[in-house]
């Protein structure tokens, strides 16, 4: 709730119960409001610069006017290029994510219960990790050629690590007096996964999620860019082909709707998954 | 239906080369209290752990209603320190898993008991601490146990709480007739709650009172005796080489 200062002595009791009231019934949309206005005040700003220099004539030929990249988004909607690109980058990097999370989530649950899992699978893990997702990028395209699979092991590579090592982390950081509370219940391996193990990773596990997320988007431009006949990286890549900057200005912008986007939408996930906690509820 | 006998003979436990417990012997009745009493370090959680068998003994034996308890016993249910409730559950979901069908309505019997009921859609972070230590008594009860194991259950309470957890456990312990066995470094609470209070001196038996004192307990010139008698025997100057038991 609000921070009020305490009051230093007994007069000023009831006048701070009537600034509590009084602060209490502002409204809450508005306070909402504020905190939506603060969040886009850089970019609605620098929307601001841009239009400014455009109609003063300071942009030059390499930067597309504000007018000229409304027509094109106009155009690529109304003529379905803008959603078709969108919806197969949208499903490469669901299924990489998809795929390279569960990777991550099933070794982080062995090696995080099982020392020997541990033993076994960290040394190969932390060997794969190291090497840079780039570097694989040739042997993947040999072997599985331009296709769709190329692309979403490509993220699959890169997006499990995060989610295996929060994972690892999370369950190995359980408390041990719950895990003695549920001996003392007689709890059951799974159970014991259900119940304590698996719900106490949660936040954890949810942080690997973002973090891939960040990997997710960036893999899948380098893949589209290099590698593909579809998606906004694809878009990107033939525009400069022809220097339409306003679409590369525009997959810019997509990219970046479409990282805030996911992360907001892990991050109301998470908020879902750990209301029980009160760090999770302030807001 | 009465609380479980326990009989401890010839126990011993050893850290490396410290002893921690030596040759206990001792009798619990059918729905005794028992308190046991004593410094820190003198040996008393780890006696109550070995006989919840989540601490192995390094020798000797412990039988609960005549079997050996080698293995966690459903029948036997132990109270810790700070309440161990799973925060991701609600209180009524926490109580659940006390019970070994998993039944609801056995639950909310329990919640009932420790006159929680109205919280049970609560997260445990939205509770007191001596709430969540009564509802982690509900856990402990929703299983019917025959032998309750308190391990310092009300020493992290404020002394209000804490009075009016012991008058539910004494309350609850009159209507279930379990067996207790309550360690603790409060005196005054043992001869409060127990039938018989025993005193654990550097791993031994040192003094076994029985309390002969009317229920419901009052707080008065009788109490004060056993008080100051226990008191006065835990006190009182050790001899020197003794005094290396500090585990």
């Amino acid at each position: 709730m609000e921070k009020s200062t305490s009051p230093t002595c007994s007069s000023s009791v009831s006048e701070n119960r009537g600034w509590y009231i009084k602060k209490k019934f502002i409204p809450v949309v508005w306070k909402n409001a504020s905190n939506l206005a603060l969040a886009w005040l850089i970019p609605v700003g620098l929307l601001l610069i841009w239009g400014y220099l455009s109609a003063s004539g300071n942009l030059n030929q390499l930067f597309p006017t504000p007018r000229e990249l409304v027509q094109t988004t106009v155009r690529l909607i109304s003529d379905g290029t803008l959603f078709d690109n969108l919806r197969i980058s949208l499903i490469r990097a669901a299924g990489g994510l998809a795929i390279g999370g569960v990777i991550g989530f099933v070794l982080g649950v062995l090696t995080g219960q099982f020392e020997t899992a541990d033993t076994i699978l960290n040394t190969p893990i932390q060997m794969i990790k190291s090497v840079p997702r780039l570097a694989v990028l040739p042997l993947i395209l040999i072997w599985f050629g331009i296709g769709e699979t190329a692309k979403v092991v490509l993220i699959a590579l890169s997006t499990f690590f995060p989610v295996y090592l929060n994972t690892f982390h999370g369950i190995r950081s359980i408390n041990p007096e719950l895990i003695e509370m549920g001996k003392v219940y007689g709890f059951s391996s799974w159970e014991m996964f259900k119940h304590i193990t698996f719900p106490g990773a949660i936040s954890s596990i949810m942080i690997g999620v973002r973090q891939s997320l960040g990997s997710t988007w960036l893999i899948l431009i380098v893949a589209e860019t290099i590698a593909a006949k579809s998606g906004i990286g694809y878009m990107a890549t033939n525009a400069r082909e022809y220097m339409m900057m306003d679409v590369i200005v525009l997959s810019m912008i997509l990219y970046a709707l479409l990282g805030m986007v996911s992360d907001r939408i892990a991050v109301s996930i998470t908020k879902r998954l750990l209301q029980w906690d009160p760090n999770y509820r302030r807001s | 239906m009465a609380g479980y006998s326990i009989q401890i003979r010839n126990l011993t436990k050893r850290y490396g080369s410290t002893e921690v417990l030596r040759n206990i012997n001792l009798t619990i009745k059918e729905g005794e209290f028992v308190g046991l009493v004593g410094k820190s370090g003198c040996g008393k959680s780890t006696l109550l752990r070995i006989v919840s068998a989540l601490t192995r003994s390094s020798g000797g034996s412990i039988q609960i209603d005549g079997r050996e308890a080698l293995e966690i016993d459903p029948e036997v249910r132990f109270l810790f320190q700070d309440a161990r409730l799973l925060p991701w559950k609600t209180v009524l979901e926490n109580v659940i898993l006390g019970s070994p069908e998993r039944n609801k309505e056995k639950a909310l019997q329990a919640l009932q008991a420790v006159d929680l009921e109205d919280r049970k859609n609560f997260w445990p972070s939205d509770l007191s601490g001596g709430q969540r230590q009564r509802v982690s008594l509900a856990r402990a009860l929703v299983g019917t146990p025959r032998v309750l194991l308190l391990d310092e259950p009300l020493s992290a309470l404020d002394a209000l709480t804490r009075i009016n957890m012991q008058r539910l456990i004494e309350k609850l312990w009159q209507e279930w007739r379990f067996t207790v066995v309550l360690v603790t470094h409060d005196v005054s609470e043992a001869v409060y709650l127990a039938d018989r209070v025993i005193l654990i001196e550097n791993g031994e038996i040192g003094l076994d009172e029985k309390i002969k004192l009317a229920r419901p307990r009052l707080k008065n010139n009788d109490s004060a005796y056993y008080e100051g008698k226990i008191l006065d025997r835990i006190l009182k100057p050790q001899q020197p080489e003794l005094i290396q038991y500090t585990i």
